[in-house]
């Protein structure tokens, strides 16, 4: 990721809707492609009374390779080759200032429980984005969490991971 | 006449203290489980079932059915104002819902959802005070060939309008692909799922919707720069008023998707398949077709009517004949059997008190919950004027809770976020969305109904148009599949221009 | 972001302390009882007969307070209930986890090779063994098993069409093994819950299905089904008239002369590496609930065969169990290939 940044910047471009769009497609292509090989393994004929578990994969899969081959050419070879940005880096950082914390969020949610990594991801958004003050942030995501904790766990009694902290508390 | 007399006595059973308080409590309940999208009727009723244990039964199924209500009618609240939908059957309304409330017009979209809930409702108890006893009888009629020329009507109906006929079908088959992931419940064989016993229990299509509609729609804005559109949403008694005036003319919307409702609670094939067809058969029939999904009013009153009246309908097949019409219904029959009752046939003949003071009920807390549901609506668009940087974040802890609560599945968020980059992706790249949901929604019903009914004929097709019923929505069916084709050879006899939809496009 | 991972980390090492410092501290309990909340896990849909067996549970627990936490019931159906057990399997050494099991324990491992055999888990309890019968609809000529079986033998293969739940699980052994004695082939439709089987036969898209009793009470009380025969060893013990008749009233099917012979267990299970004194607890908390005058009502309504066990003689039963399901699955065919 940090290579690439250097690199790119200069232009301040990232890359063009086709490229994006031959990419998707190939990748939809091997998803077809999987799709057929996994449908082929479990049998995708017609068996005497009616069509085998792989009928259908196997034909998902083989519709999806065939229209994705469709959008790949048309996208390279077609009349009107789309040049324009498909998204530019600077607009594209903001999209990862949400996609990267929520994947740490997802992360620690496993070690550290829903509960106060959902607070901590709360409160880092605020002050990162908003500039809220300390107080505020603190206040805001740890009441929060409190209020999803009493729905959840208290009043509805639905379990979500929960960590240290939580069995601290006796749960 | 009896049913009236029967109804009468139903309300004097009802009207109690007790009983309205109930009935009051449950309202309340329901629109909170139904904004929370983690939580759901189904959650709803069967965390406080064992509560009704000791309850005297009538009380306890009016407590329960109204949080059924409540989150019906709730659950358009998330789909308007943020693109996630609090419940399974109110993903269609996302369609045209947030488009409106982006152009400021939450408050009319969300009037007019609550409203449509209403009207469904009402049309679907009128239907089961007078028809009951008919209306189970035609519930026994669905056979595998019916429901799979059902769900070909749901898949009909909806597609064949998209612009790009291949962006179309990838996107369709992607949803086939996810449905078919997990247990082959017609041979027990394990497909697609390469060994991962993640993948067994396959990949539910809310985590899919959480990830595609709500992470999505977060990461485009993001990139569009950091605010929610269309934050101006005005909302009172005036806009409200307003909203009212102009439903009438969508009196035709109204009246079919009550039917659609109506006929898929029965039957039963659930709200989530009652909404997608109600909306695709409103977008057939509209004369502003083209424009569905840009923010039109119709296009939230068509699925939040069919699913409201699918859920209310619901009930009479549960009642009737032991088979419930949704998850939510099926948690209400276990409570049913725990409290004593026997549900089938004679549960209308032996258990007066309770069937006509459920039905009692339902009209009387429909209108409470309209009500309620109306009152609370500023309250629900002052969450728009909350900073971005504090509601997205929690829309991001939200969709996490709601991915997970789906089957307890840590697995479940990782794939929500996944889900929240193709849609960031496929959005932006033109693919349609919508054909992949129903897909995902309808696929592997679809394929189970089409299997069982191939089973039954030892592999003969004929089947599927064996008898009136299953010929008459297989050909109508096929008929809402080439309507465009149909259409445009029509003019084109009559030396006509093309109707206004086609034109456009 | 570096910011928030240090804060995160932080975070981390504070509560890992703490949590390490108060589980030190903990005093040591004379006899093993929960201390979170306990979770059942019921690997079938919402509104089916395992998920109400749990519910009353729950409500029993609750309404005598024979436990100080409180019961959650979670539903994990997804693959015939793979997904459930799957899900118990993997909490090793939790023991505020149990499984709600019927003969998923038998069937996922044969059939689709899953490590989820009784084996994978800690025994606890069984509490009840449920009965299937057979049933067909109320106008169809047949009054008696022996009728209807010589209607299949004097009919072509494939005339006769079975329902049941799921594929190759308990309804469609029950329908190989039938199929067998008849000697002709039926033609097994899979439905996604006993409920559904039942409503088909009522509407006449099947001829005949293999429901529990609780499955298709409804429709025989309304006049629309009638049982056939049990296919138990003996008939059934409730004498409670139902509609003209009572459960104790349907002959055997081996007195039928069809010698199938099934029932289901309903067991509790917790996850392996839990020690015996915590299965002790919860055996001893089933005993409880099973002498309360409500699992009597609802074992009646139901009518589910009243049968506890716990200790060497459940697993002298899981023994044996299993090795009838291996041999009826593998006679049909259904076992997966190693």
């Amino acid at each position: 990721m940090e290579q690439k940044q250097t690199q790119d910047r200069p232009h301040s471009i990232w890359l063009t809707y086709y490229a994006i769009e031959a990419i998707t497609a190939v990748i939809i292509f091997l998803v077809g492609l999987v799709m057929m090989l996994d449908g082929y393994r479990i049998g995708m004929g017609w068996a005497f009374d009616g069509p085998e578990s792989g009928y259908f994969p196997f034909r998902t899969g083989a519709i999806l390779c065939i229209s994705s081959v469709v959008v790949f050419l048309r996208t390279l070879f077609g009349k009107h080759r789309n040049y324009n940005l498909f998204v530019s880096w600077d607009r594209f950082k903001r999209v990862l200032y949400v996609l990267i914390p929520a994947v740490f969020y997802v992360l620690f949610t496993q070690f550290i429980g829903m509960y106060v990594a959902s607070a901590v991801f709360i409160g880092g958004f605020m002050r990162a984005m908003g500039k809220f003050s300390w107080l505020k942030i603190i206040l805001i995501s740890v009441s929060i969490s409190a209020a999803l904790f009493w729905m959840f766990e208290i009043q509805f009694k639905v379990s979500l991971p929960k960590g240290p902290l939580e069995s601290l508390l006796g749960y | 006449m009896e049913d009236l007399f029967n109804l009468f006595h139903g309300f004097a059973v009802i009207f109690s203290w007790y009983n309205l308080g109930m009935m009051a409590i449950g309202l309340i309940l329901g629109v909170i489980v139904g904004v929370l999208p983690g939580l759901g009727g189904p959650n709803g009723v069967a965390i406080l079932l064992p509560l009704t244990f000791t309850m005297n039964p009538t009380s306890a199924i009016v407590m329960l059915s109204c949080i059924y209500w409540g989150s019906l009618f709730a659950g358009a609240i998330t789909s308007i104002l943020f693109n996630i939908p609090g419940e399974s059957h109110s993903v269609a309304t996302t369609f045209d819902g947030y488009p409106l409330a982006q152009q400021g017009r939450a408050g009319e979209a969300l009037t007019a959802s609550f409203t449509g809930s209403f009207v469904g409702a009402f049309f679907s108890v009128v239907l089961i005070t007078f028809l009951a006893p008919l209306v189970a009888k035609f519930a026994l009629k669905f056979g595998p060939p019916e429901f799979f020329a059902v769900y070909f009507l749901s898949f009909a109906s909806f597609i064949g309008t998209g612009r790009d006929p291949f962006k179309t079908m990838i996107t369709l088959m992607i949803g086939f692909g996810l449905a078919q992931i997990g247990m082959d419940s017609v041979s027990g064989q394990l497909r697609l799922t390469f060994g991962s016993s993640e993948l067994l229990r396959g990949i539910d299509f809310l985590i899919a919707v959480i990830g595609l509609f709500g992470l999505g729609e977060i990461l485009l804005s993001m990139e569009e720069g950091l605010k929610f559109e269309g934050k101006e949403a005005k909302i009172n008694v005036k806009v409200v008023w307003h909203t009212w005036k102009k439903l009438p003319q969508y009196w035709a919307t109204l009246l079919r998707s009550s039917a659609i409702g109506a006929w898929m609670g029965i039957t039963p094939g659930g709200a989530t398949s009652a909404s997608f067809m109600g909306y695709g058969i409103a977008k057939r029939f509209s004369k502003n077709s083209h424009k569905f999904g840009t923010g039109k009013l119709e296009g939230v009153l068509a699925p939040e009517t069919a699913a409201h009246a699918s859920g209310c309908a619901a009930l009479l097949p549960m009642m009737a004949l032991g088979i419930p019409g949704s998850a939510t219904a099926a948690v209400l029959l276990g409570g049913l059997m725990i409290w004593g009752l026997q549900p089938g046939p004679l549960l209308f003949i032996e258990q007066k008190d309770f069937v006509w003071g459920l039905i009692a009920s339902m009209y009387l807390s429909n209108i409470v919950g309209l009500i309620i549901v109306l009152t609370t609506v500023p309250l629900f668009a002052a969450i728009l004027r909350i900073p971005f940087s504090i509601i997205a974040p929690v829309i991001v802890v939200v969709c996490a809770i709601g991915a997970y609560s789906v089957n307890n599945a840590m697995f479940n968020i990782w794939a929500m976020l996944v889900f929240g980059v193709i849609g960031y992706i496929f959005k932006k790249l033109d693919y349609p969305l919508a054909p992949l949901v129903l897909a995902l929604v309808l696929g592997d019903r679809a394929e189970v109904a089409f299997r069982q009914a191939i089973l039954g004929s030892q592999g003969a097709m004929s089947i599927f148009f064996s008898n009136m019923l299953v010929s008459g929505i297989m050909t109508f069916g096929l008929l809402m599949l080439f309507w465009p084709a149909i259409t445009l050879g029509w003019s084109k006899i009559r030396g006509t221009e093309p109707p206004e939809g086609r034109k456009t496009d | 972001m570096k910011k928030l991972i240090q804060k995160v980390s932080y975070a981390v090492l504070l509560l890992a302390a703490a949590a390490i410092v108060s589980a030190g501290a903990a005093p040591a309990y004379a006899a093993w009882e929960p201390t979170k909340p306990v979770e059942f896990i019921v690997p079938a849909g919402a509104g089916g007969a395992s998920d109400q067996m749990a519910r009353t549970i729950q409500g029993i627990i609750m309404k005598y307070n024979l436990m100080k936490q409180p019961v959650m019931i979670l539903n994990k159906s997804g693959a015939s209930g793979a997904e459930g057990a799957m899900d118990v399997k993997e909490a090793t050494g939790n023991p505020h986890k149990l499984m709600v099991a019927f003969s998923l324990i038998y069937t996922l491992p044969i059939a689709q090779n899953l490590p989820l055999s009784w084996e994978n888990f800690n025994p606890v309890a069984m509490i009840a063994l449920d009965d299937f019968i057979l049933w067909v609809h109320s106008d169809a000529p047949y009054k008696t098993a022996k009728d209807y079986a010589s209607a299949i033998k004097a009919a072509p293969d494939g005339t006769f069409k079975m329902g049941g739940t799921g594929s190759k699980r308990e309804d469609q052994i029950i329908s190989a093994a039938f199929d067998k004695i008849v000697g002709k082939k039926i033609i097994y439709i899979p439905y996604k819950s006993g409920g559904e089987a039942s409503t088909q036969l009522a509407g006449k898209h099947i001829d005949s299905n293999v429901n529990n009793p609780s499955e298709n009470v409804a429709q025989w009380r309304a006049g629309a089904a009638r049982a056939l025969c049990v296919f138990s060893d003996k008939p059934m013990d409730y004498k409670k008239k139902i509609t003209d008749t009572a459960w104790s009233d349907i002959p055997t099917c081996k007195a039928q002369g069809i010698d199938v012979q099934y029932q289901m267990l309903r067991a509790f299970f917790l996850p392996l590496g839990t020690t015996s004194e915590q299965a002790a607890f919860y055996a001893d908390l089933l005993k409880q609930v099973v002498s309360k005058p409500e699992w009597k009502e609802y074992t009646e309504n139901n009518a589910l065969a009243r049968h506890y066990a716990t200790g060497d003689e459940f697993v002298d039963f899981l023994k044996k169990d299993m090795a009838k399901h291996v041999q009826l699955m593998t006679e049909a065919g259904f076992a997966a290939k190693k």
